[in-house]
């Protein structure tokens, strides 16, 4: 996924200037690539880069709160019942943590990308991941960040996580992706 | 907000592409099938000298249809080329009710004369003939305008092999990651030419009314955008590219306006945006899904999916804007209708609890004919004479584009050697 892996980037390069600009053109921070080659960034894991946030949530040393495996913002991908937009009662906490954390960290944004099983014509599938990704967004805004934080977008059945054509590859397809 | 680029990701459209051939089959044909024979043509030269086989692609072509049977070049009597080289009761023994012969004469450097006549056997008469000149690269479509012009005299309805079909191709490369096409191709599935590749997805291919520019969705920009590009020079231009969903170009009959679905206002609405002035209305207004939209074939409406009465049905709308109608009562699920050429009809993706199947609603009567029985079939569009639909189908091994004549009583697939092909829209008539 080579967007992904800029947008990565390119957070990384946020990330590292957030302090001091609110400058965020993704386009000088895709040429500003070489600033984030530093970090360990893992390429293509869907957990971000291992770049430090610093912003002293969690204790221990090294590590952000994005990158903790026991914090509900290692969860990254919310799933969904069949033709339903609703959050699960599972994801509550989940998006109130990353809420959360746009709130201490209103210089960085994220993407929702609301995404639907393959069942159904593809146009409508595309409007059904938006109506995911606007739930998952309303949710989250209940807890305070700003709205312009928060990107909520669909591919519609157009980036299929699992390629099978029965019920579990469709439960895994319905589901809305967090991208920092 | 309008950016006029040339298309970077373009292959080279007059590039020489002979991958990815489709390879039609008919699963179902018809009982009373009208026999033909289609009798090689004479040609002076080395048969490998010519780059089609025309009698060849004609009774392909024909029996593509399911209205005809068409005779093994071994099994016929004789391989006349004139008229009066007929036995006409040789193939009246046979039951044999029309035969096609004709001749190619190279008349220059790449150059030839196509002389063809349809013959019925019982009156003895010449039904139709025509000498066609063509250039190589033209031989293979006008041994489909051949077909399509047996296909006229003999059924009475204008014939569509010499057209095309635009469609989107998904392949996965050795890294993990796909690759998205949109491809055009013959009717047959001859001669495809990729128009834009991406890594990003690709959706909705939808034809100008003059066959020359194809609309259709792309997530190059991390963002679905509309862009329109012209088939032949591969320039483009983006039309839409607002926050949320920019999707579902449908081109109005005359060519000046795109329908479309925006949720810049925060949900999926159906727009109208006039291609000269970008004068954009808004057609609909309702919190729940309107999208899908297309055009009647006289301008003066569209149908469109909507969930508002709570599960997907077809609306209708003026395309002034206005109340919208429900035409669709019967199954759970209604969406991406098309009209038939005429009008007369409707087809679109129908479930009545037994999967995502292709059927047709009788605008006259209201009778919903389901005409297929997968469980995944998806995207359904009519050949321009209205007798043919060809659609998605999704089984075990992933999607291939298949095709059912309007009436349900011929069914084809066109399978594609390796990937998944989807989203097939029959273009238009070409020019006469």
């Amino acid at each position: 996924m080579i967007t992904r892996l800029i947008f990565i980037t390119s957070l990384t390069v946020i990330l590292t200037a957030c302090s001091s600009t609110s400058e965020r053109g993704d386009s000088a921070a895709v040429e500003d690539r070489g600033n984030a080659s530093g970090s360990s960034s893992t390429s293509g894991s869907e957990s971000g880069s291992a770049t430090t946030f610093g912003t002293g949530t969690d204790a221990r040393s090294g590590m952000s709160a994005l990158d903790d495996p026991t914090s509900p913002l290692s969860v990254r991908i919310l799933y969904f019942d069949y033709d339903s937009s609703e959050v699960l009662p599972a994801y509550r906490e989940v998006l109130e943590a990353h809420a959360n954390y746009l709130v201490q960290n209103p210089n960085i944004t994220i993407s929702l990308e609301g995404h639907a099983d393959e069942r159904g014509s593809r146009e409508y599938n595309l409007a059904l991941g938006e109506r995911r990704s606007q739930s998952a967004k309303r949710h989250m805004m209940l807890f305070g960040p700003a709205s312009s934080q928060i990107r909520a977008t669909s591919y519609g059945e157009e980036r299929p996580i699992a390629d099978g054509h029965n019920d579990e590859a469709w439960s895994q397809n319905r589901r809305v992706e967090i991208i920092y | 907000m309008i950016k006029r680029i040339i298309s970077f990701l373009l292959l080279a459209n007059l590039s020489v592409n002979t991958y990815a051939v489709l390879d039609i089959t008919i699963t179902q044909g018809i009982e009373e099938a009208l026999p033909i024979a289609i009798v090689p043509f004479q040609w002076q030269g080395q048969p490998n000298d010519l780059p089609v086989t025309m009698h060849l692609t004609i009774a392909n072509d024909l029996a593509r249809s399911g209205r005809f049977r068409t005779m093994d070049a071994g099994d016929m009597p004789q391989t006349p080329s004139q008229f009066n080289q007929i036995n006409f009761a040789d193939w009246r023994l046979l039951g044999m009710e029309n035969i096609v012969i004709g001749n190619i004469r190279q008349t220059g450097t790449g150059q030839y004369d196509i002389e063809f006549r349809l013959i019925n056997v019982y009156s003895g008469e010449q039904v139709s003939g025509f000498r066609i000149p063509a250039s190589r690269d033209q031989l293979r479509r006008t041994a489909h305008r051949i077909s399509d012009i047996v296909f006229e005299k003999l059924t009475g309805v204008r014939g569509a092999f010499d057209t095309r079909i635009a469609y989107i191709t998904v392949k996965p490369t050795p890294d993990g990651d796909k690759v998205h096409t949109l491809q055009v191709a013959d009717a047959d599935g001859f001669n495809p030419q990729i128009l834009l590749e991406s890594n990003e997805p690709l959706m909705s291919p939808a034809w100008s009314p003059d066959g020359k520019m194809i609309a259709y969705v792309s997530f190059e920009s991390r963002n679905s955008a509309i862009y329109i590009q012209d088939i032949l020079t591969g320039a483009r231009q983006m039309v839409a590219s607002n926050p949320g969903i920019n999707s579902a170009p449908s081109w109005s009959p005359d060519g000046t306006r795109l329908a479309l679905t925006l949720s810049k206002e925060g949900d999926p609405e159906v727009f109208i945006l006039n291609l000269a002035t970008r004068n954009l209305i808004r057609i609909t207004n309702n919190r729940a899904i309107d999208t899908e939209p297309t055009w009647s074939p006289d301008g003066s409406s569209l149908l469109f999916t909507s969930d508002r009465g709570g599960s997907p049905q077809i609306y209708q709308v003026s395309s002034s804007g206005g109340t919208a109608r429900r035409m669709t009562f019967e199954g759970n699920y209604n969406s991406r209708a098309r009209y038939s050429p005429d009008g007369s009809s409707i087809t679109m993706v129908h479930n009545n609890g037994g999967g995502f199947r292709i059927a047709t609603l009788d605008l006259a009567n209201r009778f919903v004919h389901v005409l297929t029985t997968a469980r995944l079939d998806e995207s359904p569009s009519f050949s321009p004479n209205g007798s043919m639909i060809i659609y998605a189908t999704t089984r075990g091994r992933g999607t291939e584009l298949a095709a059912v004549s309007s009436d349900g009583r011929v069914h084809q697939r066109l399978g594609l050697q390796d990937g998944d092909v989807r989203e097939p829209e029959w273009g238009p008539f070409p020019p006469q």
